[in-house]
């Protein structure tokens, strides 16, 4: 019995998947994207810096509960079908996103906003969970022999696309609206946004059908009377989830969300780059970087998975540091000399009471232009005492919104592309590299959970993690990257020692 | 290549409980650190989410390593057939 599809239906099969699988990654990355905005909205105004740890620990909740959605949807799609479990992720996700864009602010509603958008932040997380491991499993399926590395690796895209599109959909919604209104209530925009979205893609995927490979198998009455016990419970299996996990899955993890997240977190709340600047770099970085998914995608059915995902990972071991030190370096204007400069902005003073007694906090904002074209803005906070007999407290001077040089950002934008592009090495095989581990009426059960423990615990984790270490005591502002370099190095030598490099032509046990 | 596989279990059966002993202990030093009240509160919340994440990873690393020493990683599966 046939079940390779024809071309042009594997094409669809993909396009189908693909849409629903990159809108679910947008709903998860825009939160993600909006945290030092949420975090005010959410959190009393005087949090500070906690109102953004405790919004990155809502944002890490979301990735945490991942793996429980890849048991939940993973058994189901295992029981009853991929396409029917995927449709109903896909749901969930579009309801909770399009929900959080209504949730009152803080101010409005108290401690339940928070609250309520923890709770649907764990939805999110569950719908995401059950997805991508179907979608995967749902192609890979579809496939025929010998392109299954081409094929998923469309599959690939949709998270870095999501990402990507979330960002674009922020940046175009804040342009428009202005910076005001977008921190007022235009932060919303793109999580209504996405309802419109689900609503297309749940139609589309209506229209398709069952995996053949499924519908064989529950056609002979084959399919796993309990796939949870048998993923975890028979060792041939689960040793294999271990490998998944501890030799591919975790390393892929950190490089997935150091490259794109943690880069983003890192130039605009270290080095206080320009919001819009930031995100540009980013844009930039993954639309060149984004075609390399499909190269190496289709270049791992011809040499294998193994060494593309591992090179992948060793060149983060060996780069990030030197990678994040020339951020540094390139934003450091404190040693600015005089000739460099071109223009100093008069100064604009606000005043803020801070006592009932008449102390105020004095903020002396001055926007210093380059004459290499930047410009960056000088920020002296002084406390100013009623008591005229105490002498006026000077804060360290910030810098911040900084603009670079043409020359800089450009720079900026090839380091970022570099690391997409170790994205591109680790996460664009995986999905071939997973669904060839496991039987089909285990399969999404079991890719699953490797899957979203080493990509959403560990990897979702990066900013949070890393933001935690770096405000350590003693701590240096590349402290943070200890973290995904030990995991990175430590899933490299599971992974060279004890991963095979076959590429399995035949999956239709 | 398989006596260097069985071997490094051991070493990923004892990585397990040490990482675990040296999160605790890590979590414990941040934790009384922190400014006493909401700081503190913060703080002993966010290390109780990580150790209880952590804590079934670790274990799944012992579990790894025990395999890797009774050789069960000596060969893998080549095709379908043998999953």
């Amino acid at each position: 019995m046939n079940h390779q599809p024809k071309t042009n239906n594997i094409f669809k099969v993909i396009g189908a998947s693909s849409l629903g699988t990159l809108i679910e990654w947008y709903d998860f990355y825009i939160f993600g994207s909006l945290a030092t905005i949420i975090g005010s909205q959410l959190f009393p105004s005087d949090a500070g810096a906690s109102a953004l740890i405790n919004t990155l620990a809502i944002f890490a909740a979301g990735f945490i509960v991942r793996p429980f959605g890849a048991l939940v949807f993973g058994r189901l799609g295992d029981l009853i079908g991929r396409k029917y479990t995927f449709l109903l992720t896909l749901v969930l996700m579009g309801g909770s996103t399009f929900l959080i864009g209504l949730i009152p602010s803080y101010q409005s509603i108290g401690y339940a906003a928070p609250i309520l958008v923890l709770i649907l932040r764990l939805i999110q997380g569950l719908a995401l969970g059950g997805e991508y491991g179907g979608a995967a499993t749902y192609v890979a399926e579809h496939a025929p022999k010998g392109k299954r590395g081409f094929f998923t690796s469309w599959i690939q895209t949709t998270a870095t696309l999501g990402l990507f599109l979330s960002l674009g959909v922020i940046v175009l919604t804040k342009n428009i609206i202005g910076a005001e209104q977008f921190a007022d209530w235009g932060w919303r925009v793109p999580f209504l946004l996405s309802i419109v979205l689900i609503l297309v893609s749940v139609y589309i995927r209506m229209k398709m059908h069952e995996s053949p490979l499924f519908s064989k198998l529950k056609s002979e009455g084959n399919i796993s009377k309990n796939p949870l016990k048998e993923s975890f419970s028979k060792k041939s299996n689960f040793k294999m989830v271990l490998l998944a996990l501890f030799g591919a899955a975790m390393g892929q993890g950190v490089v997935w969300y150091t490259g794109q997240f943690y880069a983003q977190s890192f130039i605009e709340n270290t080095c206080k780059v320009d919001f819009n600047d930031s995100r540009y770099m980013l844009l930039w970085g993954i639309a060149f970087a984004t075609p390399f998914f499909v190269i190496f995608g289709a270049w791992s059915d011809k040499v294998g998975r193994k060494w593309i995902m591992l090179t992948g990972m060793l060149l983060g071991v060996l780069c990030y540091r030197p990678i994040y030190q020339e951020f540094l370096d390139r934003t450091d204007v404190s040693n600015v000399t005089p000739t460099e400069i071109k223009e100093i902005s008069a100064p604009i003073t606000l005043r803020t009471a801070i006592h009932e007694n008449g102390d105020s906090l004095a903020t002396t904002t001055t926007i210093v232009s380059l004459l290499d074209g930047s410009s960056f803005h000088k920020v002296q906070v002084d406390t100013v005492y009623a008591d005229a007999s105490k002498a006026i407290g000077h804060a360290p001077v910030l810098y911040k919104d900084k603009k670079l040089a043409s020359n800089d950002f450009w720079v900026f934008v090839g380091l970022i592309f570099f690391q997409v592009l170790l994205v591109t090495m680790v996460y664009g095989p995986i999905a071939a590299f997973l669904v060839e581990l496991f039987p089909t009426k285990i399969r999404y059960t079991s890719m699953s959970l490797p899957y979203h423990i080493g990509n959403g615990v560990f990897g979702g984790l990066v900013p949070f993690v890393a933001t935690l270490i770096a405000s350590f005591k003693g701590s240096t502002p590349l402290s943070g990257l200890w973290y995904p370099i030990g995991i990175a190095a430590l899933c490299f030598v599971i992974g060279t020692i004890y991963l095979s490099n076959k590429r399995d032509e035949n999956v239709n046990d | 290549m398989k006596a260097l596989k069985r071997t490094l279990g051991i070493v990923w059966i004892l990585l397990g409980p040490l990482s675990t002993i040296f999160m605790f202990w890590q979590a414990w030093d941040k934790i009384s650190m922190a400014p006493a009240g909401i700081d503190q509160t913060n703080t002993a919340l966010q290390w109780g989410i990580i150790l209880l994440i952590y804590i079934p990873i670790a274990a799944g690393l012992v579990i790894f390593g025990k395999y890797a020493l009774a050789g069960e990683f000596d060969e893998l599966p080549t095709n379908s057939e043998e999953l």
